[in-house]
């Protein structure tokens, strides 16, 4: 599909808002791993450093109203889509002004009024809530569509089967987006999985599967931007198996003893990040001047959010009676 | 003037879903076998609604249960009110992810942005020689997660007064239905509406000592009955309804009057609903108890075939008088 000459392509703005995406995502990362390392922040924590330009183009191409299920590694996702970033930092900060009041955390962030719905520590649950989505986006007859983020390791569950079968009986506008970074925690995906491609379990679900470079922003954007067309237009789910790697292995901490020295050097080297940085700049769709002006206005953005969480206060005890059911529970 | 109709639990059951769906066009309905064409669920319960209200409000579903749970969480999230059948409460156990996980737990992990208002319609008990893997009253396990509300009706008016409340509640609700009641006849009143959540029903006044029971285990406490008043005990009989959260202050308002208290449920005894409820209790009334507050439960073993062991299994009536029996030293 994306060879074809009809392939949606991204023009030049579409391609800076996708770095931009990026670079919002990058930084909004390495700052979480600073404030790790020096102590401030108590958390798990899993980088998709390595993965961006996926919830980049996403990002890019869905609406607000578009709801995305995600998972652990989802904060790439919700970056990506633009969630504002104070109540993102209260919330790994564990703090009252976090979007789940501190109760949530960096696997379980939520935002609905961006459409960020789910975000599960179960791998392979991102999928079933999905589709309940898309159903009742169906039943609304709204062109919302929705968006579920879940590993390679996940295909291999059965809630990725159950869902893909009943998303495809019932034309579900729900895209399944797979980042597949090779590994999941510490086993690769030879080991783990019996197809050669993910994507090649679509068939079996009878809806269009396909493999592609997720590190490519054209190659994401052309089968995306089909997938969303699709899903809107009531003809149901798409698969996309989106090849990338994740740099800094599954959890903080990961000392990558699992990981080939030569792949591992071999995907930093084509690290997407700064190869579309070069890209904009050799095709004149931004200068260095617009691109550093735009990393800084990020990283201002970010410090902002940073000291807005950290300084945050920490919830009541009373929160624990709160939120179990709609009516608190008596003290 | 509204009147009182005979009718069993199927009957009912279809009343409040009838009423349900024609008040709130968000319910909605999911299962195996659910639609007309396919039968209107299990034991028929769903029956005419597909045909009244449509395929898209009712739709039957492939065998999945982690994909049914999963479509009502996500539906309900986006303002739906979905009642799904999982057609045995055996088969919750391979959607416990979805149900435990997700359904209980969304509301609070999200900070109360986002919630989870499905009812999950669900049938299991003994008596039916369907053995270990078709009849387990799992209540217990629903009670110990925060975030779902576990009901167990006993009779008709109860299951249709109970269903419509478990539908318009805010909450995931786990509605359990037994298979001794569920064919059982009883007065269900023409407008009988919701019965609230939460509150037991004292169904038979006594002050010697207060039996604590739910589901189908009621039946069978009921005909013990007869065999305390020859004896000479006056029995009080709580229908507890809903396990979680549970009536705390009708039983122990009761207990505070008998001074004895026995519990009785069809659940395995060892870590059953029933420890929760005596070790309450027992913290709350020890000083006036005149006696041990007593349990009793499906033996700790798989629900077995043989008749004969299918029936010793489950407390009898006889089991019940024993244990009163007892209490009265
Ligand atoms: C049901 C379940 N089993 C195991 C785990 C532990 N676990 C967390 S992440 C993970 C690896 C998942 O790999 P993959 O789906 O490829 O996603 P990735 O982490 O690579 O993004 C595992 C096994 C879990 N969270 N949930
Ligand atoms: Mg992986």
């Amino acid at each position: 599909m994306a060879e074809q000459s009809n392939a949606p392509k991204p023009d030049g703005a579409a391609l800076v808002d996708i770095y931009r995406r990026m670079l919002r995502v990058e930084r909004n990362d390495d700052a979480i791993r600073k404030t790790i390392r020096r102590g401030r922040l108590t958390m798990p924590y899993y980088s998709a450093r390595g993965q961006e330009v996926i919830p980049a183009t996403i990002g890019h191409l869905l609406n607000d109203e578009d709801q995305i299920c995600t998972i652990y590694r989802g904060i790439q996702d919700m970056v990506a889509k633009d969630m504002p970033l104070r109540p993102l930092w209260a919330e790994i900060a564990g703090r009252v002004d976090g979007t789940c009041k501190g109760k949530g955390g960096p696997m379980h962030l939520t935002y609905p009024e961006m459409g960020i719905m789910v975000t599960t520590g179960i791998v392979g649950s991102s999928m079933p809530i999905a589709n309940g989505l898309g159903w009742a986006a169906q039943l609304d007859g709204s062109k919302r569509v929705v968006v579920a983020f879940f590993g390679d390791g996940a295909s291999n569950i059965g809630a990725f089967h159950e869902a893909l079968n009943l998303a495809s009986l019932w034309k579900l506008p729900v895209i399944f987006v797979c980042p597949n970074n090779g590994y999941g925690e510490h086993t690769s995906y030879n080991l783990a999985t019996s197809v050669d491609k993910i994507s090649t379990r679509a068939i079996s679900y009878n809806m269009p599967g396909f493999t592609l470079d997720g590190n490519d922003p054209d190659d994401m954007y052309a089968h995306m931007s089909v997938a969303i067309e699709r899903a809107r237009a009531g003809e149901g789910p798409t698969l996309l198996e989106c090849k990338t790697f994740r740099f800094l292995g599954h959890v903080l901490g990961d000392d990558d003893f699992y990981i080939p020295k030569e792949e591992k050097e071999a995907a930093i080297a084509k690290d997407p990040l700064p190869a579309l940085r070069a890209r904009l700049v050799a095709e004149g769709h931004a200068n260095e001047e617009q691109l550093s002006k735009m990393q800084a206005d990020l990283e201002a953005e970010i410090a902002d959010a940073e000291e807005f969480g950290m300084n945050s206060p920490l919830p009541s005890v009373d929160e624990l009676r709160r939120d179990v059911f709609a009516e608190e529970i008596a003290a | 003037m509204s009147g009182i109709q005979k009718m069993n639990g199927i009957q009912a059951i279809n009343a409040a879903m009838v009423e349900a769906m024609e008040a709130d066009p968000k319910v909605l309905v999911l299962g195996e076998d659910i639609a007309d064409p396919q039968g209107g669920g299990v034991t028929g319960t769903m029956r005419g609604l597909s045909t009244q209200f449509g395929e898209h409000r009712v739709r039957t579903t492939p065998i999945s249960e982690q994909a049914i749970i999963g479509a009502a969480i996500g539906a309900a999230m986006a303002g739906y009110k979905p009642v799904a059948e999982i057609m045995l409460m055996n088969f919750t156990t391979v959607a416990m992810d979805m149900i435990f996980n997700h359904a209980a737990k969304l509301r609070f992990m999200s900070g109360g942005q986002t919630s989870v208002p499905i009812t999950i319609r669900t049938l299991t008990g003994a008596g039916w020689q369907t053995a270990g893997q078709h009849s387990d009253h799992l209540e217990g396990w629903f009670a110990h997660s925060a975030g779902i509300k576990v009901v167990c009706p006993s009779n008709p008016a109860d299951m249709k007064g109970l269903l419509m409340s478990c539908i318009q509640d805010p909450d995931p609700c786990i509605f359990v239905e037994n298979g001794m009641t569920l064919f059982a006849p009883g007065d269900v009143a023409d407008d009988q509406g919701p019965i609230p959540l939460g509150k037991a029903n004292v169904m038979v006044e006594g002050s010697d000592l207060t039996i604590i029971s739910w589901s189908g285990q009621i039946l069978r406490c009921q005909m013990a009955l007869a065999g305390l008043a020859e004896a000479g005990i006056s029995a009080e009989l709580i229908d507890l309804r809903t396990i979680s959260p549970w009536d705390k202050e009708a039983v122990l308002a009761s207990v505070a009057k008998t001074g004895r208290a026995l519990v009785v449920h069809e659940a395995v005894r060892n870590f059953g609903p029933g420890a929760e409820i005596a070790s309450t209790i027992s913290e709350e009334l020890f000083g006036q108890l005149k006696a041990p507050v007593k349990r009793l439960g499906g033996a700790y073993c798989a629900v077995p075939f043989a008749k004969v062991l299918e029936d010793a299994f489950v407390p009898q009536p006889d089991d019940i008088i024993a244990a009163a029996k007892s209490l009265m030293g």
